[in-house]
């Protein structure tokens, strides 16, 4: 009964799929499960942006959206006619073609991502073997997509804007991805599928995860925090900085692509948070094991919403940074803290199970943390001014 | 420590979510247009003349004397006088205006031409739900569009209603103390003409 309801989607995908000639029923199996991938996503963004705008008025001390629908949860309807009868306006000095392929591009990167991440169990896309890599891979492209959209802008801000996007992209990728290969050496594998299968077991009533592991509560961290960078979500959203240079390299987009940028940038922020719930929490799998009966689906999209609900809670709560704290904190602080997770992470693997290597490993963290957290705030103190020549 | 700051502000905001629907008071918000803020007394919005009693045409107190007029920093007052006179407030005979229009698009409500004029005739109403969908002459009020009774004044600023119906009712008393005057001196001839006024003043 329990494996029915959690495969219920793979069987309903094989019942259609069979109605059609054998032939096309590979063909037909995996666009099924691209339209589902689709629909699905594309209806988590809306509900997300009423979420996020709710989730900012209440911590804000106000009330949401809540005109349209019940308690406003229609409102994505009523955007979307908004940004589809709007009029598209394309710069004189923009290159056209450019301009019209930035977003489309961002959006085909973004939805891509989606095809290595395992939803529920044998619920993946495309079991590639280098899935890790393949995710890392496509993200770059959206950056590629942001840069081609503030250089078709024709505006020097929007330029800045994308230049500063891409420069705070690329210093946190480096963090993302030596937080990840921390998990790919424990898994010893790089394909998604067996990292979740990992991490599928219980000793007694705990789970497996990653999650749980000296390194990898830091790697986790770690990994959250580049991939707020990399979605270009506040406290990182410098190049969209909404109040200053209004909306940075999407500035010259209206209507219809200023929408589709948002769901780009929505979509890559709900991929990046499901790569980091596949390596480090479990993918599909219960938190307890007397859980399991649960289908492994609304496990994936329960762990996915609590990640959407921390970026909503962060968002609300800090202020922007400037692009060189940015900068620093991802070079000074998240870069040494990632290569010292990689060492904890071998110290792990080869250290035998019990409470010394607990200890070493939790050890190691908390002083990296405490270390480097001083000696990045150490920076922050004023001095007096010398000027050296005036003397 | 790097983050404490941070776990402090996390804090904080899930109090402001969690509190926002436990505790009312922190949501401000008042939910147009199903409530409203509550007005103060004094608050002023548009200009309305004022009539005394039930016709709206034989009641007003404007005598168009244009003081209002002239004195509108945006001009928006625009009076014709009539030719005939009726009797104002205080029961004296005076023009009235045969064409009072205000252009409430142009007014800035600053009070003034209340503040000029002498026959407690024109005050602010607090009225500020006036969209109109006729671009031309929805907001063009005309004498009819801004007569309202006294009642009126007296329910929007009771306390400024009470000074101006005193200040009312003391001229009033003037002009009939007058016409008792005069009327006795019609009657007695041999009274003399000095008024009780004058009383005061030593005799040459």
């Amino acid at each position: 009964m329990g494996d029915t309801v959690d495969q219920f989607f793979v069987t309903l995908q094989q019942w259609i799929a069979s109605h059609t000639p054998v032939g096309l029923q590979p063909v037909i199996s995996t666009v099924l499960a691209v339209i589902a991938i689709l629909g699905v996503f594309a209806l988590l963004f809306a509900m997300t942006t009423v979420l996020e705008r709710k989730g900012l008025g209440r911590i804000q001390n106000r009330y949401g959206p809540n005109r349209v629908g019940p308690w406003g949860f229609l409102q994505p309807i009523a955007d979307g006619i908004k940004s589809l009868t709007k009029e598209d306006l394309v710069p004189r000095g923009a290159d056209k073609t450019v301009h019209l392929l930035a977003p489309i591009l961002l959006v085909l990167a973004a939805f891509t991502l989606f095809a290595v991440l395992p939803l529920g169990r044998n619920m993946v896309l495309v079991n590639l073997d280098a899935g890790v890599l393949f995710f890392f891979a496509v993200s770059s492209v959206m950056e590629v997509a942001i840069f081609m959209a503030g250089w078709s802008s024709g505006n020097k801000y929007s330029m800045l804007g994308a230049m500063r996007a891409v420069a705070q992209m690329i210093s946190y990728e480096v963090p993302l991805i030596l937080a990840s290969v921390t998990v790919i050496m424990a898994a010893s594998s790089l394909s998604t599928v067996g990292i979740v299968e990992r991490q599928a077991g219980y000793t007694g009533v705990l789970p497996h995860w990653f999650l749980f592991t000296p390194w990898g509560f830091a790697g986790f961290f770690l990994f959250m925090v580049s991939a707020t960078a990399e979605s270009n979500r506040s406290p990182f959203d410098l190049p969209e900085g909404e109040s200053e240079i209004i909306a940075g390299y999407f500035t010259e987009y209206s209507g219809f692509k200023f929408a589709l940028f948002f769901l780009g940038e929505y979509l890559g922020m709900f991929a990046i948070s499901g790569l980091g719930i596949t390596l480090f929490l479990g993918g599909w799998s219960a938190p307890f094991s007397f859980l399991t009966w649960i289908p492994s689906y609304f496990w994936f999209f329960a762990k996915l919403l609590v990640m959407i609900v921390m970026f909503i809670w962060i968002r609300g709560t800090l202020p922007r940074l400037r692009m060189d704290q940015l900068m620093n904190f991802a070079w000074k602080f998240m870069l040494p803290m990632a290569l010292i997770n990689l060492v904890n992470a071998g110290v792990w693997h080869f250290l035998p199970h019990g409470v010394l290597r607990w200890l070493l490993c939790g050890g190691l963290v908390a002083v990296s943390y405490v270390v480097l957290g001083r000696g990045l705030t150490q920076g922050w103190k004023l001095e007096k001014r010398i000027y050296r020549f005036a003397e | 420590m790097l983050g404490e700051g941070i776990a402090k502000g996390l804090v904080e905001t899930a109090r402001n979510f969690f509190g926002s629907y436990v505790n009312k008071d922190r949501l401000t918000t008042v939910q147009y247009p199903e409530q409203r803020l509550p007005q103060i007394e004094a608050t002023r919005d548009f200009p309305f003349l004022v009539y005394d009693g039930d016709d709206w045409q034989a009641g007003m107190r404007c005598v168009a004397c244009q003081i209002c007029e002239k004195e509108c920093p945006p001009k928006c007052i625009f009076i014709e006088k009539s030719k005939d006179k009726k009797a104002d407030a205080v029961g004296k005979p005076q023009f009235y205006p045969a064409v009072f229009n205000i252009d409430v698009s142009v007014c800035m409500s600053c009070q003034i031409c209340v503040e000029v004029c002498p026959f407690e005739a024109i005050k602010m109403d607090t009225e500020y739900e006036l969209s109109t969908d006729d671009r031309f002459c929805g907001l063009l009020w005309e004498k009819e569009r801004l007569s309202k009774p006294n009642e009126h004044y007296r329910r929007i600023h009771p306390t400024d209603a009470a000074v101006s119906d005193a200040l009312l009712a003391e001229e009033k008393a003037k002009v009939e103390a007058k016409a008792k005057a005069a009327n006795e001196t019609k009657t007695n001839p041999t009274v003399s003409n000095t008024t009780p006024a004058d009383s005061g003043v030593p005799s040459a």
